[in-house]
């Protein structure tokens, strides 16, 4: 039996900003069809592995592979019309473009724009409230509605990875819970997620796998659920000095 | 009240010609948070370069609406070009840098763009030829009303419509504008945002060309240095109408321009170039984000 090869893989990779390390030596794999969650502290360099997926940051050093194809050359808009959705922290969303518009965005990158009105219908399913709000500016969307949109705007772009950057952050409890079932829903149609987070139990609860960050380094990885039960996962998530 | 009329013709002549440059200060702006201090300099270019088409395809022999259609394309296609090889060659470079180091670079194109035009246009001015016959004014009793100063006005609404056009009912438009509001977030989405920018520096550069022609026809004096005083003051324009705002620098070039005409008209002539710097300082003092401005939101 051939084991499935990884969707993405990031190899040996460097980020600094300045002389600043922020990863050291990162190595990372997703299988297809996962959820993937990326743990750790405050400035362990969560965000940072996502945006040098996206090459929002450059490498010093590395590679990534998508799908077999080096993708860590190209610029971040090439690699979003691979079929890598980048959600980033605070959402992303055009304040300034209605909620139709921001959609329709999410579609620039869509590598079959036939299926643009299904795909449109799809979102709406996902999220009702969208649709009453199409015509409206995005910046009177509550902010549960604008990350909402942020995850429909991605669906727009028929992605194969979805990179979640905090989708919880500064959310209502009872938004954050909803916000994790979409996830869920949008993994379950085929999307691969990579997903960081600061609420790291909650995370590990949907996740299959995860990986635990400290300082730009890579301390642990394995079976989300075994991870939830581990005491490292707490110190790590709280910083490591705290215990 | 012919006198007013008059005044108000006038007024909206030159601030459609302030809008048309006020637009790609503002778009720069509104995409890279840079003030391109050479804007002013592409208006005269796109002076100059009707100023030879008219030569070269002797367009002063047989004026008609076609020669003015042909000198304008021509025009604009140059200051396209050289806005286009403006980014390119300078400011794509430094789209890292420190926002210091471009705005100098811009200051340092303007002045490049200055004296490259002494040098190859000569630093006496020239004759701009005329590309339109018109047979005096048109007079309605005592209001006489210079054709030319119309034709301005209309030209420029009509490339202003275009541009608004473009930009709120188009793809391409949306794009800018996502651009605009975050470069960032605007690539993630597959937005190729190098292009957009090219794009925006092609588009103002063509309205300023366009300017710069208007201008010629009616104030046939062209040299290199003319650019200098109008893209200040179109800048002032813009900064009034909210710098980054498109419709904001339409509205701000207008009410520059009229105001600087009853001040020459009624009162102070000899102020008219003080006025836009004047009101420049009031608005940095007062409303700094200016009439249309909305005040960006910072970020945590």
């Amino acid at each position: 039996m051939s084991t499935p090869s990884p969707l993405l893989t990031v190899a040996e990779i460097r980020v600094h900003y300045g002389v600043i390390p922020a990863l050291t030596n990162v190595s990372l794999e997703i299988m297809p069809g996962q959820i993937l969650a990326l743990i750790g502290a405050n400035g362990a360099g969560k965000s940072t592995i996502l945006r040098s997926i996206s090459k929002l940051v450059p490498l010093s050093q590395g590679s990534i592979h998508f799908q077999g194809e080096l993708i860590s050359q190209l610029p971040p808009h090439q690699i979003a019309r691979k079929g890598i959705s980048h959600v980033p922290e605070g959402r992303g969303i055009f304040l300034n473009l209605t909620v139709e518009e921001n959609l329709d965005l999410g579609a620039w990158a869509a590598q079959n724009p036939k299926t643009y009105d299904d795909d449109l219908a799809t979102v709406f399913e996902l999220f009702p409230r969208l649709a009453e709000r199409r015509k409206q500016s995005a910046g009177t969307l509550s902010g549960g509605e604008q990350q909402m949109l942020a995850l429909g705007r991605a669906w727009m772009s028929q992605p194969r990875l979805l990179l979640l950057d905090e989708p919880s952050l500064g959310l209502a409890p009872q938004f954050i819970e909803r916000i994790f079932e979409l996830i869920q829903d949008i993994n379950r149609r085929g999307v691969t997620v990579l997903l960081v987070e600061q609420n790291a139990l909650q995370a590990l609860e949907i996740a299959h796998e995860a990986i635990v960050l400290e300082t730009g380094k890579v301390v642990m990885k394995g079976n989300a659920q075994d991870l939830a039960k581990s005491d490292a996962i707490r110190r790590a998530y709280l910083g490591g000095e705290y215990l | 009240m012919i006198e007013l009329i008059q005044h108000l013709i006038n007024g909206f002549s030159m601030g459609s010609i302030y809008a048309l440059i006020a637009l790609g200060y503002t778009m720069v702006f509104g995409i890279l948070q840079l003030i391109n201090f050479a804007h002013g300099d592409v208006y005269m270019v796109g002076a100059f370069t009707g100023f030879y088409a008219i030569h070269f395809f002797k367009l002063a022999e047989h004026p008609s609406w076609l020669s003015l259609a042909l000198t304008l394309v021509v025009a604009m296609i140059g200051s396209g070009c050289l806005g286009w090889c403006i980014e390119r060659l300078a400011y794509r470079p430094l789209r890292k840098s420190p926002r210091i180091n471009v705005l100098i670079t811009a200051v340092g194109v303007s002045l490049f763009l200055e004296f490259a035009g002494q040098l190859f246009f000569g630093a006496d001015p020239k004759f701009f030829p005329q590309v339109l016959s018109f047979e005096g004014d048109w007079s309605f009793n005592e209001l006489k009303i210079n054709p030319l100063q119309v034709l301005i006005f209309v030209v420029s609404i009509f490339l202003m419509l275009a541009l608004d056009w473009m930009i709120y009912r188009t793809r391409l438009g949306r794009a800018m504008r996502a651009t605009s509001f975050n470069l960032e977030y605007a690539s993630l989405m597959g937005i190729p945002t190098d292009q957009v920018i090219s794009l925006t520096f092609v588009l103002g550069s063509t309205l300023a060309g366009a300017a710069g022609v208007l201008v010629g026809l009616t104030y046939p004096k062209i040299d290199p240095l003319m650019g200098v005083l109008p893209g200040l003051k179109a800048f002032v324009a813009a900064v009034l109408g909210g710098i980054g705002n498109v419709r904001g620098a339409v509205l701000g070039a207008l009410i520059l321009g009229l105001s600087e005409e009853f001040l020459v008209g009624y009162g102070a002539p000899t102020f008219r170039d003080a006025l836009a710097f004047g009101l420049l300082i009031m608005i940095l003092l007062f409303k700094p984000t200016g009439l249309l401005g909305l005040k960006r939101a910072e970020k945590v």
